[in-house]
């Protein structure tokens, strides 16, 4: 354990994030809302915190080693939670308590997207232009652009980037260089945005809305300036581009930058995980929409395909934008769409969720395992584009899964010991974990009215869901600080 | 640059750290093992590729297209030289390197070229290897000699050992102890840690102290300062593999040499080969062996087997039975750090040797000669100045005008046929060759760019 340098790092990252409390300074300034100042009080603290951090060991040239890494991510993670809710508490609007203050920022960071402000049509626009943003830099997650920005994190970069990427394999690189890689990275989430935004504008949104609703589509988060979230425009185009964008956001943005480089659509094709991802949200439109169509939820068929395959969409990617809203829906569709945020986009992409990938895998061993039953001496490997998956990868998934099940029953029980009903705890935890934002019964619009403790439970289940819990258990694990 | 290293074995995971140690160099290593490529991954900002070399799929994959420069090493010299070939008809790569083991493809150089096997340049770890133990014998005494200029200027490392004439003396007496030779001293490491050589530097024992002279001062300067006696007449080798045969062969005619192989087959079929050496079949680390065939009298024992561990061991028992200097083929840097702080007086790295002359052509045009030192902490290298008639750090200036990186020093300088020691009034002028040794390899790219044409001062 390298501490000093895990120090500096931290210093240096948060000094990094301070400046962002200047671009909603600029908006409050620009459309004079009066509401500049928490931002640039909160940029002073954030900024001193840094500094402070950062000046004993700023020296300490030692390379992270994962180990390292590890810790980095997760306190960032933390340290991100509490300088992102400093603005909000420092305001006067919104009159956020310190636990709904976190709240906002975690649930922004980690793009999960619940809220506990009701009455967000009111706020000044700064405000609204801050959570939209906290959503976009948590997307692509702003310890990457740490890392492409800052070239002299050097070793200590990979490592980073190694404990910040989601998905089974991690191996895989764009390019030799770890800063050019997250600079690749960086520039498609940039261009995804710009080209979601145009869509939204075309779609008829003002600049302020397309922005903000592009930067918290490409991120899968779901903050919307809007208490009706995207069902305030009432718009087919909007709810189209929604659509599409939400979907692109929960592909791997590695493959994205393959397609763009190479400039051929085919490599999406031949991407196992993306097809997978592909067929299985268009089968899941597909049944939903008819079966909500024959409930008589929708009069038209076609009214029902826009409606379900807006929300399947949403939900599966972890984005949690509503129109109609689905908490309602007859049968098993809630609970269905609940159950879907468990798989989640495909690894390397900015949706949470245990990821397309970890599934596919875990049902090709269980397929394996029928068949070993009918030829026991057979030899099956798991295989993934015609290449046999290392066991230990398989071993690994198989352990991921049950951890993950663990940390979902404690928070759980810990949020029915907090008084909440069964749907309700579950929901909620099972759309903190996943990063999606709206649940059922109690939190399927707002997170406002649960206890304070179910709020603190929600953001570490936030937190641990958007570092894909190993990171976050890790630190609880005595072998993890023995020397 | 943009670099693609065939295999990851010793030689590729040195280079590959090396060169991916320098900002402007993109690495991709490529190779079959994706265990050995996960450990690199981690360890170095490089990416990794698992497949099979000479694959033009697999070169495809590791950014062939638009790569300034492959390197092939892996252990089979065809893959090399079909993946030269490749890169070469596929991706119109410019420049190849591939390690060449089998002296058959090495000693005939018309193989290689544009219309045959297009490799740039062809590598022989144990020729380069061989060349280098042979140098060391030739200097006794030296822990490492360098060529530069075509072999003019040699570089040569020396440990100041008690009662030798070095010892006590500041740097500035030297030049009264061999008046009519001109010598600089580059570097004096003490304790592993590099000092800067100044005039009142005074050297202490077991400091190890970097010569530049030209060639024909050398051997009056080595005879200075060495306690050692003058001549080599008596070697012994362990190992009759590729470097030992090549070293006995390259020896035999002018020194006394036993060879010690433990395969009796294969010494049977060095022995058919050689016409002067004594080939002995039997263990180099059976004592008894060793003291019949006179350890005691021998004034260098090499061992130079394939197993490192047999190696340090032999060396380490020779030494004890009273050979005057032992040699030691070790690859793991760790371990031949170890041993030459100890009971080993030389270790011989084989990726040191060979990564020099990789480096030569990773190198901006200007700097000819590379030879890297210390295990990669340290490097001499040979830099042409250019002017181009624009405006030029160096040239046309003095010395002490140059600014130098921090433990940067230049050692001599070659115009045309006359070879010129380094003082600080000495005026650097264009298309002089300058030999600089820089103690931090870090500051190479800082070197490199003070030897650009054009670069403003």
């Amino acid at each position: 354990m390298n501490l000093g340098a895990v120090q500096r790092i931290l210093g240096l990252m948060l000094m990094m994030f301070s400046l962002t409390m200047l671009p909603p300074a600029g908006v409050a300034l620009g459309y004079g809302d009066g509401n500049w100042q928490p931002f640039l009080v909160a940029f002073v603290i954030v900024a001193a915190i840094g500094a402070l951090l950062w000046l004993p060991v700023r020296s300490a040239r030692a390379d992270l080693r994962l180990r390292d890494g590890f810790l980095v991510i997760a306190v960032f993670w933390i340290f991100l939670g509490l300088a992102g809710a400093t603005p909000l508490l420092i305001g006067d609007v919104p009159d956020l308590s310190l636990t709904d203050a976190v709240f906002e920022a975690v649930s922004g960071f980690t793009t999960t997207g619940a809220t506990v402000i009701v009455g967000l049509d009111g706020l000044p626009k700064s405000v609204l232009y801050y959570r939209q943003q906290i959503q976009w830099l948590g997307g692509m997650s702003i310890i990457i652009l740490a890392v492409a920005l800052m070239p002299m994190l050097g070793i200590g970069g990979m490592s980073l980037v190694k404990a910040d990427t989601p998905g089974p394999i991690k191996d895989q690189r764009l390019t030799p260089r770890i800063t050019q890689s997250a600079r690749a990275l960086w520039a498609v989430y940039v261009l995804l945005t710009v080209l979601c935004a145009g869509g939204y504008w075309l779609a008829g949104m003002d600049a302020f809305d397309a922005i903000g609703h592009a930067f918290s589509t490409i991120s899968t988060g779901g903050y919307s300036p809007y208490d009706a979230s995207l069902g305030h425009f009432g718009s087919v185009w909007i709810d189209v581009v929604a659509t599409v964008f939400m979907f692109a956001g929960g592909v791997s943005f590695a493959l994205h930058f393959s397609v763009m480089r190479r400039q051929d659509l085919r490599l999406y094709a031949r991407d196992t995980e993306f097809l997978a991802y592909f067929w299985l949200i268009a089968a899941i439109i597909a049944f939903s929409s008819a079966y909500l169509w024959l409930a008589g939820e929708f009069p038209a068929l076609i009214v029902s395909l826009r409606h379900t395959a807006f929300h399947v969409v949403s939900v599966h990617t972890g984005t949690g934008y509503t129109t109609t809203g689905f908490a309602h829906w007859p049968g098993a569709m809630p609970a269905l769409l609940m159950l879907l945020t468990f798989i989640g986009g495909c690894a390397g992409s900015t949706t949470g969720g245990m990821k397309v990938i970890r599934w596919l895998l875990v049902f090709r061993q269980g397929v394996a395992e029928l068949k070993r039953l009918v030829h026991p001496s057979a030899e099956i490997p798991v295989k993934l584009a015609g290449r046999a998956v290392p066991e230990r990868v398989i071993i690994g998934v198989a352990g991921f899964f049950a951890m993950y099940l663990v940390v979902f029953a404690v928070l759980m029980l810990l949020m029915m010991m907090l008084g909440l009903d069964q749907v309700t705890a579950w929901s909620a935890i099972a759309s903190a974990m996943n990063n999606v934002g709206p649940g059922l019964g109690e939190v399927a619009v707002t997170f406002r009215d649960i206890p304070d403790g179910a709020k603190w439970i929600s953001a570490i289940a936030m937190i641990a869901g958007r570092v894909e819990i190993f990171t976050i258990l890790l630190l609880l694990t005595p072998a993890f600080w023995q020397r | 640059m943009k670099i693609i290293i065939l295999g990851a074995g010793q030689v590729g995971s040195t280079a590959a750290q090396q060169l991916a140690g320098e900002q402007a160099n993109d690495v991709t290593v490529v190779d079959t093992r994706d265990e050995v490529l996960r450990d690199l991954q981690d360890r170095l900002d490089i990416r990794t590729v698992s497949g099979n070399a000479a694959h033009p799929s697999t070169l495809l994959a590791a950014g062939s297209k638009g790569a300034d420069l492959l390197v092939a090493l892996t252990s089979s010299d065809e893959v090399n030289m079909i993946a030269c070939q490749i890169a070469w008809t596929l991706f119109r790569t410019p420049t190849k390197i591939a390690r060449i083991r089998s002296g058959d493809y090495y000693g005939r150089p018309e193989l290689f070229g544009e219309h045959s096997i297009p490799v740039d340049l062809a590598i022989s770890p144990e020729q380069l290897v061989t060349e280098y133990v042979e140098r060391l014998i030739r200097y006794p005494g030296a822990l490492q000699v360098l060529e530069f200029a075509e072999g003019r200027v040699l570089l040569v490392g020396m440990r100041a050992l008690k009662g030798g004439k070095l010892v006590g003396h500041q740097l500035l007496a030297l030049r009264s102890h061999i008046p009519n030779t001109e010598v600089r001293v580059a570097a004096i490491y003490r304790g592993g840690r590099s000092i800067l050589p100044e005039g009142d530097t005074t050297i202490e024992e077991h400091d190890e102290v970097f010569f530049v002279a030209a060639r024909e001062d050398m051997r009056l300067v080595m005879k200075e300062f060495s306690t050692e006696e003058a001549s080599v007449r008596r070697v012994v080798i362990a190992g009759a593999g590729n470097i030992g045969l090549r070293l006995a062969q390259a020896l035999e005619d002018r020194l006394q040499v036993k060879l010690i192989e433990r395969n009796p087959e294969t010494a049977r079929r060095a022995a058919e080969r050689l016409r002067n050496t004594l080939v002995l079949t039997g263990n180099a680390a059976d004592e008894e062996l060793l003291l019949e065939e006179n350890i005691d009298d021998a004034d260098a024992f090499v061992a130079v087997t394939n197993a490192e561990e047999a190696n340090i061991l032999s060396a380490m028992l020779a030494k004890k039975l009273g050979a005057r200097r032992v040699m030691a083929l070790i690859n793991k840097p760790s371990y031949a750090e170890l041993m030459e702080r100890g009971p080993i007086d030389i270790a011989i790295s084989p990726q040191s040797v060979t990564i020099g002359a990789i480096l030569e052509h990773v190198r901006r045009g200007d700097v000819v000669r590379v030879h890297s030192l210390r295990r990669g902490a340290a490097e001499a290298m040979e830099a042409i100045v250019h002017a181009d008639g624009r405006r030029s750090p160096v040239a046309g200036k003095r010395i002490e005008q140059i600014n130098l990186p921090e433990g940067t020093a230049i050692g001599a300088i070659v115009r045309g046929s006359e070879v010129i020691m380094a003082h600080h009034d000495t005026v650097i002028e264009a298309e002089d060759h300058v030999i600089l040794f820089l103690t931090d390899r870090r500051h190479v790219e800082d070197v490199g760019r003070l030897f650009q044409a054009g670069t403003p001062a």
